[in-house]
């Protein structure tokens, strides 16, 4: 994206590309940073050179049309893609085992076999991951009417989700890589699971969330990245686009992302 | 009381006209301790850092107060929460005079109609 477009919505002192989420009373490590991050595919640049930090205790939508870069960034961060050049770190280290033990990831699509049912994935859960709960887990399964000894194969599309975002927001983690977690929710569970998020998350904890459904957690978010071809085009708190711009995240999206 | 949030404002400065307004109307009485942040925020489905704002600047504006160890109270001082009450029905008023006078009433017109319709209602 040109810069002459992004300042459309800068402070034209201000770096396009740089963002800082402060928050005061977190120590000062960001828990992701990337410069100049590039990642590759045979063909086509997916990310053209991201610096992005982002600290602990915020909850960060990451926002961007089909296509700009997201899911490459959100693996970039698991370790399940390595990057062409620049640096992602999480919790100032590189991506790989140690970060895998602080970091929650739900994947856009399912890794969980079919025929297993939801209390021998928590099983597997808990031999996995020391720092699951599977108290929590099985309380929000309760609270969604899903009934722990069901096998996955049987359930709908939206209670699969539901299910694997249970797990993976069951783990008390320091970061919470959440791919496109309510897409296929209905409204009312997609309202218990954003309270669930709000109410459970720790003040030390980051969450990014990535998703089309704007409107629905612009209200639990603290600052939004957009993204756009593969570059970073607007870090802002929710607050700041709706004093600066008099509108909603969801109505600068659309404005902004216009086809 | 639901909260409700409109599009185009911040959302902590809503938070904050919502909450003063549960103050003024009792819902949370002069003196009692407020909910935690966390527990508020969930209620009104909002981030707890965003409440954890509202919150902060109504401290500033004295309407409640934070005690180290105990958690957050609505003042004491009931003068305070019926100056914000008189305030708001300001607020109310001289919008329904704007309102009224883009549509052809003048103040004296408005008033009149306004004794008529209330005795009417009753």
């Amino acid at each position: 994206m040109a810069t002459d477009e992004n300042k459309l919505f800068y402070d034209s002192t201000e770096n396009d590309a740089i963002s800082n989420f402060a928050n005061s009373n977190m120590d000062s490590k960001p828990i992701l940073e990337c410069k100049n991050l590039v990642k590759t595919y045979a063909n086509s640049e997916a990310l053209k050179g991201i610096d992005l930090t982002i600290n602990r205790g915020r909850i960060v939508g990451l926002l961007g049309p089909n296509g700009s870069g997201k899911s490459t960034l959100i693996k970039l961060a698991n370790g399940l893609l390595t990057p062409s050049s620049g640096e992602i770190l999480i919790d100032g280290i590189k991506p790989g085992i140690e970060t895998k033990k602080i970091v929650s990831y739900l994947p856009e699509r399912t890794y969980l076999n079919d025929w297993m049912k939801v209390s021998d994935i928590i099983n597997f859960f808990k031999d996995f991951y020391d720092n699951f709960n599977p108290e929590k887990a099985y309380e929000m399964l309760q609270k969604l009417n899903i009934n722990p000894n069901d096998k996955l194969k049987t359930m709908s599309k939206g209670t699969k989700e539901k299910v694997q975002l249970i797990l993976v927001m069951s783990r008390d983690a320091d970061l919470y890589l959440l791919d496109e977690p309510i897409a296929g929710v209905d409204p009312a569970a997609r309202d218990y699971i954003l309270n669930t998020i709000i109410t459970n998350y720790n003040e030390n904890a980051t969450i990014i969330i990535s998703t089309h459904l704007i409107s629905d957690i612009e209200r639990i978010l603290d600052d939004v990245v957009f993204i756009s071809y593969g570059k970073i085009f607007l870090t802002k708190s929710v607050d700041e686009i709706r004093e600066d711009e008099g509108k909603s995240v969801d109505a600068l999206f659309r404005e902004v992302f216009k086809c | 009381m639901s909260w409700n949030f409109n599009d185009d404002r911040p959302i902590y400065i809503q938070l904050m006209e919502q909450i003063q307004l549960r103050i003024i109307s009792g819902v949370y009485k002069v003196g009692e301790k407020l909910p935690s942040v966390r527990d508020m925020a969930s209620d009104a489905s909002v981030n707890p850092n965003t409440m954890q704002k509202a919150l902060t600047e109504l401290e500033r504006t004295g309407l409640v107060f934070s005690q180290r160890t105990s958690g957050r109270f609505i003042t004491e001082d009931s003068n305070m929460i019926k100056d914000i009450r008189k305030g708001l029905a300001k607020e109310q008023i001289e919008k329904f005079l704007y309102n009224m006078e883009k549509i052809g009433y003048t103040k004296q017109e408005t008033i009149q109609l306004v004794e008529t319709i209330s005795k009417e209602m009753k």
